[in-house]
């Protein structure tokens, strides 16, 4: 009999059904998968689960676990269930633990409550299970709050609450997407390793962490189940069309980028360029230290880097959002120079800058035509109000979208329109550098592909030179034409795309690389490739920053900080470059 | 979803109007009006004959008068000082939230330090020195109540500052000054508006206790604070002259936090979309 | 500790604009009496230091103060100001007290209940009670409830010095605390709400901890942290609603105190009062804040 059995499941909300006639069942100790795109009903199934769905919330269906009927439960019963039988692990460890108590005494309550250790035992068996959890000097993280800890600690606190009750199974609802790539290596490992004989429930939208994971695995699209079944069977036929557009929608870091090199002119040149903010008083962070990269006409050139690594102050530095401390960057042939207020109206026009929230990045109160019109207004004031409307439609007809949506407001549009719009109001200008600072990690797969190929077309047609900023590799593999890597604001490695992806010459760049998770379930996922995480940038490790962290150390990376080189094309920033060979 | 649709707007909404109306409308059909004195109907209870409807007070004057022309004075100086603490307010916290930093820590400190102190005694210190001068009342009432407006639009001007539109504009070239205008103003203008409809009452309460005390609108002209006050010493005999002031100027208030609540919940809805 | 160095500038600037105020009024302390021959009024000015610029008599105010000396009060010939604070002050601090820890547990309790039971008629009626409480003003509460209680049901007191005992503190204390219950109501129903629908409240309840654990482990603290900032205005408010209470029910307590000695000029007596009140208020808002930092922790460690 399986563990868990999930019949006609629906829910709806006043009249519009999230989750709709949804069945499935998972048995003791298999991990499944369940996948669909925002929105699907993914979370809102697990909730249900835990029978903790907003009272708005008609439930109909039945959810049974181990014979106990879960839809319409009192709480008295589901509480016996919940943290004993069934355990959760939710995506924002920051939201999800509760500030203002220490870590131990957040844990020490579910024992408590489900009595399973009194007096001495209790803290003992607490900070037993921060130790398995991977938090080193476990006794002391015990009395810590939260937000003393990094993002990859609190979510190995969350799985500790989670598990300590010993549940038969386990949901994980995109436990591991608001980490760095490298720390999701990691707590995806320490799943492995800790779940023992708990069943698994993995909810993610990311193809490669379902290849990884899951035996099995479930498809939603908008609140149904459209394909179940095998995951490498699934991975190698898919049954149902929006299977396949997943499939195919998903980057993938394992196949090659098709692009040859760029020729163009070079247009764009940051030289040794610095940032620093100041920290709570007096103390100096350095956000960026010496970066240099260059860009050329109708290059995509790609800045990858974690949380820290000072890609975003990079870029707003040069735009002059924020001031540079150091270097300068220029312009063909013009220096970019002082804050953006100041600086020449070619040079406003000229670079443009799209950002990862695109309904935030829209003004609430203006509609559609006037936000794109803005840029018109002030660039060229001697339109016609006629002539303007019609700049407009065009822009927007460059991004796909018809003249009804002129009208719209912001809160209006799904996520990738809003995204098209503003890039339409970037373009509107004929710029000729676009940045895009994470500019589709918010978007679903089938969204992003077009917005991709919206930017690749401008490129080919003008000769648009785009910055990508991103910390998805996979994304980068499949449109940049060179890529430099930055790791807590200075630069390891710079190099073109296949030479990178075949032979990284930074250790933490072939980390990087190694910690994506491929979406082919046929290949055992990689061990973790990095331990740690990136230190606080307000005490940077001395020496070559990345030393922790790094398999090669040797006693020369402590001390002295190693000095970009050029090596076969590329350049890199480690002492031992020419030892180490790092070919995939 | 227009700013109608919402049951307590428009019920609360159309209360105040209905009321100000009756204000402005009553003392014209009267035939009575609110000084002349009539010491052989002192104290009469509410009548419908003879139109005096509210009855009298103690000195023969007719109360609907009176009642319906303290009404205009309460809202009068409610709203005029509403609209200085508005200014002032919006002025201080605009500036402390666009400019950021040392200055709106400063700013902010200032403020806080000021949000504890009992100001009435201020109020009533002010009104003493001045000798009760009627434009002063409203200054003075103003000049309490801008602290809750300074913060509100304080933090709603950080949080938009913040936003990546704003920052888009700046980089497009949008002039500093229409950004203002055009990014920043909108976004605040919900609610500016909402907290404006919540300071009224908090100004009438400030003009009504001033009269309760004696120290606010001097005789003959008359507020409902005063009203209450009068009322408070007929109580035992004739309870009409103090539960007639006293329930209207409870529904006034009632009615402008009505709307207040009403109004943010019609500019929240728009917003979490 | 930066903050309380921080608060003595202020406490200046208010003792000054007071100071400025007070004598700015037309009229002296002792215009209300008799008219006096010439000579004895300047003799009476020069030994209350009434001729000397204004400026001598604010500085030798301020060296009073620092020795803690109020000066007499001008009206009340045998007393100092002293003395006087302190024969009317623990009356109104009995009943400010009273009324707050009234306040405090009558709003907590029903603000939090409204928000559990959220959109039933409970909440509304809470909501409702609450929102004509912040209202009505006290000095129309004050008298309704005395005509009814007191007067048409004779259950209380009607007057302070009618009677004594307890009973006669129930409706001036009831009056005062009636609007900081209904605010305090309506805060910590909208913060429990809040906090209740935050990500570790459904974290707590994946645990399994039950409605009561969650409340009082979870839930309590954060939802009474804006409480706990509108202590200092609430206990501003208090204060204000003392002058009207003590009025109606003619309680020999310091807010008459205040309005007497504004009326009648009596310079000291009102600078004095503002001083201790200010100086009192300021005190306690710095508790508020340290009490804040022990509650938030990422106040205390950044």
């Amino acid at each position: 009999m399986s563990l868990l059995n999930v019949k006609d499941l629906s829910i709806r909300y006043r009249q519009a059904a999230v989750v709709d006639a949804l069945s499935f069942s998972i048995d003791k100790g298999e991990s499944v998968g369940l996948v669909g795109e925002s929105g699907s009903g993914k979370s809102q199934t697990a909730l249900a689960l835990l029978g903790l769905l907003p009272r708005q919330a008609s439930v109909t269906g039945s959810i049974r676990f181990d014979g106990t009927e879960i839809v319409g439960s009192s709480e008295v019963a589901l509480d016996r269930l919940r943290a004993r039988r069934i355990g959760i692990v939710f995506q924002d460890p920051m939201q999800a633990l509760n500030p203002y108590l220490r870590v131990g005494r957040q844990l020490r309550e579910v024992l408590v409550r489900h009595k399973l250790a009194r007096g001495a035992e209790i803290d003992e068996r607490v900070i037993e299970m921060l130790s398995r959890v991977g938090l080193s000097d476990a006794r002391r993280q015990f009395n810590a709050y939260p937000h003393q800890l990094s993002g990859g600690m609190r979510q190995r606190v969350m799985l500790a609450s989670a598990l300590i009750a010993e549940p038969d199974l386990l949901i994980g609802d995109e436990p591991t997407t608001a980490l760095d790539v490298t720390v999701q290596a990691q707590i995806l490992e320490l799943l492995e390793e800790i779940r023992d004989n708990t069943a698994l429930l993995l909810i993610t939208h990311d193809l490669g962490v379902v290849a990884g994971h899951c035996e099995r695995m479930l498809v939603l699209e908008k609140g149904r189940l459209v394909d179940a079944g095998a995951t490498t069977s699934l991975f190698a036929s898919p049954g149902h069309a929006h299977t396949r557009l997943l499939l195919d929608a998903a980057p993938r870091i394992d196949r090659a980028g098709t692009l040859s090199p760029a020729t163009g002119p070079s247009i764009l040149g940051v030289d040794s360029v610095s940032v620093s903010y100041t920290a709570f008083g007096n103390e100096q962070l350095r956000a960026v230290y010496d970066v240099s990269l260059s860009l050329r006409s109708g290059e995509t050139l790609a800045v990858v880097g974690e949380s820290g690594s000072g890609k975003s102050s990079l870029i707003r530095a040069v735009l002059g959002l924020v001031p540079m401390h150091a270097g300068r960057a220029v312009y063909a042939g013009a220096p970019l120079e002082g804050p953006v207020e100041r600086r020449a109206k070619t040079q406003r026009r000229d670079l443009q800058l799209i950002f990862q929230d695109p309904v935030s990045a829209l003004n609430p109160h203006m509609r559609v035509q006037s936000i794109v019109a803005e840029s018109l207004l002030v660039h060229e004031p001697g339109l016609s109000s006629r002539a303007r409307r019609e700049g407009v439609v065009e822009a927007l007809s460059q991004v796909g979208l018809g003249e009804e949506y002129l009208v719209r407001y912001p809160h209006e549009l799904s996520g990738g329109q809003a995204q098209r719009v503003a890039i339409a109001r970037a373009l509107v200008l004929g710029p000729k550098v676009l940045i895009c600072d994470e500019a589709v990690a918010a978007l679903d797969g089938s969204v992003r592909e077009q917005v991709l190929a919206l930017l690749r077309k401008a490129q080919q047609e003008t000769g648009l030179a785009i910055i990508f900023i991103s910390h998805d590799l996979a994304v980068v593999r499949a449109i940049s034409h060179r890529v430099v890597v930055l790791y807590m604001g200075r630069l390891v490695e710079r190099s073109d795309n296949a030479s990178l992806f075949s032979r990284p010459r930074h250790p933490y760049t072939r980390a990087l690389i190694d910690a994506v998770p491929v979406p082919n379930p046929v290949v055992a996922p990689k061990k973790a490739p990095l331990r740690g995480e990136v230190p606080s940038l307000l005490h940077p490790p001395s020496g070559c920053v990345f030393h922790p962290r790094c398999k090669y150390v040797k006693e020369i990376c402590r001390s002295k900080p190693p000095k970009g080189r050029d090596v076969q094309g590329a350049h890199v920033a480690c002492h031992f470059v020419d030892e180490i060979d790092l070919s995939l | 979803m227009s700013l109608f649709d919402n049951r307590t707007i428009r019920v609360s909404g159309g209360i105040l109007l209905t009321v100000a109306a009756c204000a402005l409308a009553g003392p014209w059909i009267s035939p009575h009006d609110y000084l002349t004195t009539d010491f052989n109907r002192q104290l009469v209870s509410p009548t419908i004959a003879g139109g005096q409807i509210f009855g009298t007070d103690d000195l023969g004057r007719d109360l609907f008068v009176r009642t319906m022309l303290g009404i205009r004075v309460t809202l009068l100086v409610a709203i005029v000082a509403s609209l200085v603490s508005l200014v002032i307010g919006v002025a201080y916290g605009a500036t402390a939230g666009f400019v950021g930093g040392r200055v709106d820590a400063a700013m902010m400190r200032f403020v806080d330090t000021l949000y504890a102190l009992p100001f009435i005694f201020f109020v009533i210190l002010l009104m003493v020195a001045f000798e009760r001068n009627f434009l002063l009342i409203f200054v003075a009432i103003g000049a309490v109540n801008w602290l809750d407006m300074a913060r509100i639009v304080r933090g709603q001007t950080l949080s938009l500052r913040e936003r990546e539109f704003v920052d888009a504009a700046r980089l497009t070239g949008v002039s500093t000054a229409r950004i203002l205008l055009h990014h920043i103003a909108p976004n605040l203008i919900g609610i500016v508006v909402v907290y404006v409809t919540l300071t009224i009452p908090q100004a009438i309460l400030v003009e009504s206790f001033l009269s309760f005390l004696g120290l606010g609108i001097q005789e003959p002209q008359t507020s409902l604070g005063a009203l209450v006050d009068a009322g408070v010493n007929q109580m035992e005999g004739a309870s009409w002259a103090l539960l007639i002031p006293a329930g209207l100027l409870a529904l006034i208030l009632l009615c402008f936090n009505f709307l207040g609540d009403g109004l943010r919940d019609f500019f929240d809805v728009r917003h979490t979309n | 500790m930066l903050r309380a160095l921080g608060a003595i500038p202020t406490l200046l600037l208010v003792i000054v604009l007071a100071f400025l105020m007070v004598h700015a009024a037309p009229g002296g302390p002792f215009d209300d009496e008799r008219v006096l021959p010439a000579d004895v009024e300047a003799n009476i000015a020069r030994a209350y230091h009434l001729d000397e610029p204004l400026p001598k008599q604010l500085l030798r105010y301020l060296a009073g103060l620092a020795q803690g000396d109020l000066g007499p009060s001008y009206r009340y010939r045998d007393h100092t100001v002293s003395e006087l604070i302190g024969a009317a002050f623990p009356l109104s601090l009995k009943l400010g007290a009273m009324a707050m820890a009234l306040a405090i547990i009558v709003g907590a309790s029903a603000g939090t209940v409204a928000a559990l039971k959220q959109g039933t008629y409970l909440d509304r009626l809470v909501m409702a009670f609450s929102m004509t409480g912040i209202s009505i003003p006290v000095f129309v509460v004050a008298p309704v409830l005395v005509l009814f209680l007191a007067v048409k049901l004779q259950w209380l007191p009607a007057g302070w010095s009618s009677s004594s005992g307890a009973s006669r503190m129930v409706l001036p204390v009831v009056t005062l605390a009636l609007p900081q219950i209904a605010y305090i109501a309506r805060l910590t129903r909208a913060s429990m709400i809040d906090v209740l629908g935050r990500d570790f409240i459904r974290t707590a309840r994946a645990q399994g901890l039950g409605t009561w654990t969650v409340v009082r482990l979870h839930a309590l603290k954060p939802a009474m942290l804006p409480v706990l900032s509108y202590m200092g205005p609430a206990i501003a408010a208090i204060l204000t609603g003392s002058v009207v209470v003590e009025e109606i029910f003619g309680i020999p307590g310091l807010g008459q105190f205040f309005v007497r000695g504004a009326l009648n000029r009596d310079y000291t007596l009102v600078l004095g009062i503002v001083v201790f009140y200010a100086t009192l208020i300021v005190s306690l808002n710095l508790i508020v804040d340290i009490l804040y930092g022990a509650i938030d922790p990422r106040v205390r460690y950044r």
